[in-house]
């Protein structure tokens, strides 16, 4: 599998911390060093137009047009849907006359459509697979809540992966446990319903995350390397999903890596939950920074719990 | 012993004399915030080979040093 393309679009409307401050009991103080979060941007209500967008530029700076992708995967945790996917509706925003999907893999579902791409493209049917990450987790977050509604913004970014290259390297790892993070749907107007459920914002145990997180990105980096035969030193580039960047450093400190091999961007975008690991590497693809044949190590995790790490040659 | 384990943690955590850290220390006099509590919890399971359920309502180090003894 190789990366041909990457794209994204996040919206216009950029919100500091200090905006934060004029209605919940919090400070820029508080968000900046627990998190690293210095702004978030929420869209307006259109998030298939920004997926549409996205998708648009991922195929346009892989020199392909619409018709050139074979399949593609829609990885989103939420979205104004409950049906069609969100993928049908970004098909038709694109003029796709491929099939599509969603997944939802929590803040690793990029990690998973990835899999699944490189999984479809070695049976052989497919040429280029176009991967969407569209998500909107502020609409999730709970507003009245200072812990959690800080640290979500809203994002859509996409790639485009195609036949050769090196096979990359996953390591998945899905363990239930609902109650870490969750949120509930509404119940609808079933008669026969006797679960009383109503709509639920999202709930976090962000002290459990944080433990979960740094322990699983360690631990799959590590293995992943072992399993290839690689030194942790000769990969150039750690891309983790862009929670927070305390997460970051505790990973970094543990694999003994040097700050410019962990990059970010969560400090302008917060957690995007799935399209985090495709914005950031659309920002180094478009700044110059990854040079082909470079390693990247992924890792992700996420509501479920959920983890996705792969090693690729880019 | 858990006491003496615990403060050297934590005194090389914040980067801090030993003798700075009493039982009745707060995790608030000490400057840890929520998540330093976890990375503090992380390395106490690696040195006494133990697992700690985290418990956000603790406060001070004689409260840790008792959690540890219980998961001893």
């Amino acid at each position: 599998m190789q990366f041909i393309g990457t794209g994204s679009a996040t919206p216009e409307l950029i919100i500091k911390n200090t905006e934060l401050e004029r209605f919940l009991d919090t400070s820029d103080e508080w968000i900046r060093t627990r998190t690293g979060i210095e702004e978030r941007r929420i869209h307006d209500g259109n998030l298939e137009g920004l997926a549409a967008e996205a998708a648009r530029r991922a195929m346009e700076n892989a020199g392909l047009s619409v018709s050139d992708i074979d399949f593609f995967i829609c990885s989103t945790v939420y979205n104004r849907f409950m049906t069609p996917a969100l993928s049908c509706v970004i098909q038709g925003l694109i003029g796709a006359g491929c099939p599509c999907l969603d997944i939802n893999g929590a803040c690793a579902g990029f990690v998973y459509a990835l899999e699944m791409a490189d999984a479809y493209l070695a049976r052989g049917h497919y040429q280029n697979i176009l991967i969407v990450c569209a998500e909107e987790p502020t609409r999730m977050a709970d507003w009245t809540n200072r812990a959690t509604c800080v640290l979500f913004g809203d994002a859509a970014a996409a790639c485009v992966v195609t036949k050769g290259g090196r096979d990359p390297l996953f390591r998945m790892h899905t363990a239930s446990n609902p109650e870490v993070l969750h949120g509930y749907n509404t119940a609808g107007n079933c008669p026969y319903d006797k679960s009383g459920r109503v709509y639920e914002p999202m709930t976090m145990n962000g002290q459990e995350v944080y433990k979960f997180a740094v322990s699983s990105a360690t631990e799959d980096i590590r293995a992943l390397c072992e399993t290839a035969g690689l030194a942790i030193d000769h990969i150039d580039h750690f891309i983790l999903h862009q929670a927070n960047l305390r997460i970051l450093e505790a990973v970094r400190t543990r694999l003994h890596q040097p700050v410019e091999k962990f990059p970010h961007n969560l400090e302008h975008y917060g957690n995007t939950s799935s399209a985090s690991v495709p914005l950031l590497l659309d920002e180094l693809n478009r700044a110059g920074v990854l040079k082909r044949g470079e390693t990247i190590a992924m890792s992700a995790f996420g509501a479920g719990l959920t983890t996705g790490a792969c090693l690729l040659t880019w | 012993m858990t006491f003496e384990k615990t403060a050297k943690i934590l005194a090389e955590y914040k980067d801090i004399d030993v003798s700075e850290i009493s039982m009745d220390s707060t995790f608030e006099d000490l400057g840890l915030d929520s998540l330093d509590t976890v990375e503090i919890v992380m390395s106490l399971e690696d040195e006494f080979g133990i697992s700690i359920e985290l418990d956000s309502s603790l406060k001070t180090v004689r409260e840790l040093v008792d959690l540890i003894d219980r998961s001893l």
